[in-house]
């Protein structure tokens, strides 16, 4: 009875913490895939520009009003060299030349403004794989081809083989044809991103031969701000994270991370008290079998070790049983937790780690737990615990 | 040797001091010559282990283990893990008591008689050179309690194992070899 109370304890226990752990690591790798499926890690840019007045340091009594430089589109010089040497370092996974500009749109008389992307086909793809979010035509942006998104083909009344025409600010203008549509699950962006060859890119955006950003994809996201932070300093280069572009993404992550830890052990607290005041009752009760073992020569390192085992044995079993309730209430949670169209909103992380992180937890919380009852049942005396009847 | 005396005169308490279970107030131990007061409970427990057997009022049996474990837990405890050895040891002690049979019944699942030549079983499994018997037979009938008795008096007999007996049955006092009365602590 005492034994099933405690083992329902440490089962419940464990369950909430792997129940918790699959979810938010779920939740959380589900929010960094969305953030980071349209977005580099990485972004490298040229430097910024700054306004360099022409003024005697020596007369600091002089009034001066310095305004800023507008950044002009400029490219990052040396980009093929850079390219080859961010492509040779392990930590990377994809890098890619770019052209980004602004330009607008038009077919007959409507017209949208338009985020140009001027990518490199064959190395795009390692970077946001369109290839798998296209939902008509194909990805070619070779020769005058463009790719565009599901909602700026419908304000456009695009269809795959129709002509767009796109005009740079400087009036430039070239005619494309749509090759195929994407939809990257995010309306702005299906709205406003238009793909299109890096060289017609670098003509509309008049930077022959230049890019003006380039994309790197990591293999370890979370070591990204090191990562930019030593290109930057290497480089010279304007150089982001996403981590420092959605900040406030991953501040959200942080704080569930810490509030999860603090319910986990919250939760862990409870366990071991549980433990040790049902362990405590036990010895309490035991008391004169304990006090018979001590007659006969059982030393009291042998019941200490005895009631630790029995802690650890409980910790034990009550993981396994935690284990099969956590998986199904995050099972349960998945099945319940549903997109519209009956996929699951977020997979839940269930992985072989976590449960052996949840056994060891539990062993550690029963040793822990059972610590000050063996204490207890090993200082008995004797002579007191036989003698009372 | 029977260790007689009136309610509260000081028997159980000089089994206790004898088994090294209480420490005496004053005064000193000797167990085969050796000086006790300055043993820590390691070295008391040792030497209890291996040359003091109790036999209690109750039986003291642990009730979710065989006989067959019962007897062997003081050589359990005394090596730290089982050897086959130890079994053998077990039923032949069964045997002798004449429990053939009963040697994996639940000890609560035998008699109350049967249950305190468990009791005596055990006490026996290390070959002690003492067994310290406190009203061994108190608690059982007539006859259960004459055949408990009879058994330590022939194992007394056959062997080098002493008992003290405290008891409060006359009878039982005066079929002992020598019999020490106690009042209010002190040796009469």
């Amino acid at each position: 009875m005492q034994t099933a109370l405690i083992l329902g304890g440490i089962g419940t226990g464990v369950g909430v913490i792997i129940f918790l752990s699959a979810l938010i690591s779920g939740l959380q790798a589900s929010i960094i895939e969305r953030t980071l499926g349209t977005q580099a890690h990485v972004v490298l840019q040229p430097p910024e520009e700054e306004a360099r007045p022409q003024l005697d340091r020596a007369h600091q009594d002089v009034l001066a009003h310095i305004q800023r430089p507008a950044q002009r589109l400029r490219t990052i010089l040396g980009w093929p060299r850079l390219l080859a040497d961010l492509r040779s370092r392990p930590d990377v996974t994809a890098a890619t030349p770019t052209v980004e500009g602004s330009a607008f749109a038009l077919r007959g008389t409507a017209n949208r403004s338009v985020a140009l992307r001027g990518v490199d086909s064959d190395s795009y793809g390692g970077i946001l794989d369109l290839r798998s979010k296209l939902v008509e035509g194909t990805f070619d942006v070779t020769g005058t081809h463009a790719v565009v998104g599901v909602e700026l083909a419908k304000e456009l009344g695009l269809g795959v083989g129709d002509t767009l025409r796109l005009v740079a600010p400087d009036d430039h203008t070239e005619l494309f044809t749509i090759s195929g549509l994407f939809d990257v699950g995010i309306t702005d962006l299906n709205l406003r991103w238009v793909f299109i060859s890096l060289r017609s890119g670098q003509t509309l955006m008049d930077l022959s031969g230049g890019v003006s950003s380039i994309q790197v994809k990591l293999r370890d996201i979370f070591s990204a701000e090191q990562v930019a932070r030593e290109l930057g300093a290497a480089t010279g280069l304007k150089s982001d994270s996403w981590m420092t572009l959605n900040s406030q993404i991953l501040m959200g992550l942080r704080s569930q991370d810490s509030s999860s830890i603090m319910i986990q052990f919250l939760v862990i607290l409870a366990v071991v008290l549980g433990i040790a005041s049902v362990l405590v009752v036990s010895v309490i009760q035991k008391g004169r079998q304990i006090g018979i073992m001590r007659a006969f020569g059982t030393r009291q390192e042998q019941v200490l070790r005895i009631f630790l085992l029995q802690g650890g044995l409980l910790g034990l079993v009550g993981s396994v049983a935690g284990i099969l309730l956590g998986t199904l209430m995050a099972l349960g949670f998945q099945r319940l937790a549903t997109n519209p169209d009956g996929s699951p909103l977020f997979p839940v992380a269930l992985t072989l780690q976590l449960y052996g992180r949840s056994v060891l937890v539990a062993l550690g919380t029963g040793l822990v737990g059972s610590w000050l009852p063996a204490r207890r049942a090993a200082a008995l005396d004797p002579a007191v615990a036989i003698r009372n009847e | 040797m029977a260790l007689v005396g009136p309610s509260g005169s000081g028997k159980s308490t000089l089994l206790n001091i004898l088994g090294l279970l209480d420490r005496p107030t004053s005064g000193t131990v000797a167990i085969l010559g050796q000086d006790c007061s300055d043993l820590d409970d390691a070295g008391l427990t040792r030497l209890r282990g291996k040359t003091l057997g109790f036999v209690f009022q109750f039986h003291h049996l642990l009730p979710a283990f065989t006989a067959e474990e019962n007897v062997y837990l003081p050589m359990l405890a005394d090596v730290g893990h089982f050897e086959p050895a130890m079994g053998l040891r077990a039923r032949e002690l069964l045997g002798r008591i004449g429990l053939k049979g009963f040697e994996t019944r639940p000890a609560n699942q035998l008699s109350g008689g049967q249950q305190q030549r468990v009791a005596i079983a055990r006490a026996l499994a290390m070959a002690p050179s003492v067994v310290l018997a406190d009203e061994p037979t108190g608690n059982l009938d007539q006859a259960s309690g004459n055949q408990a008795f009879e058994l330590m008096r022939e194992i007394n007999r056959e062997s080098t194992t002493a008992f003290l007996l405290v008891t409060h049955n006359p009878g039982l006092a005066k079929r002992c070899d020598r019999t020490i009365t106690l009042v209010d602590g002190r040796i009469a």
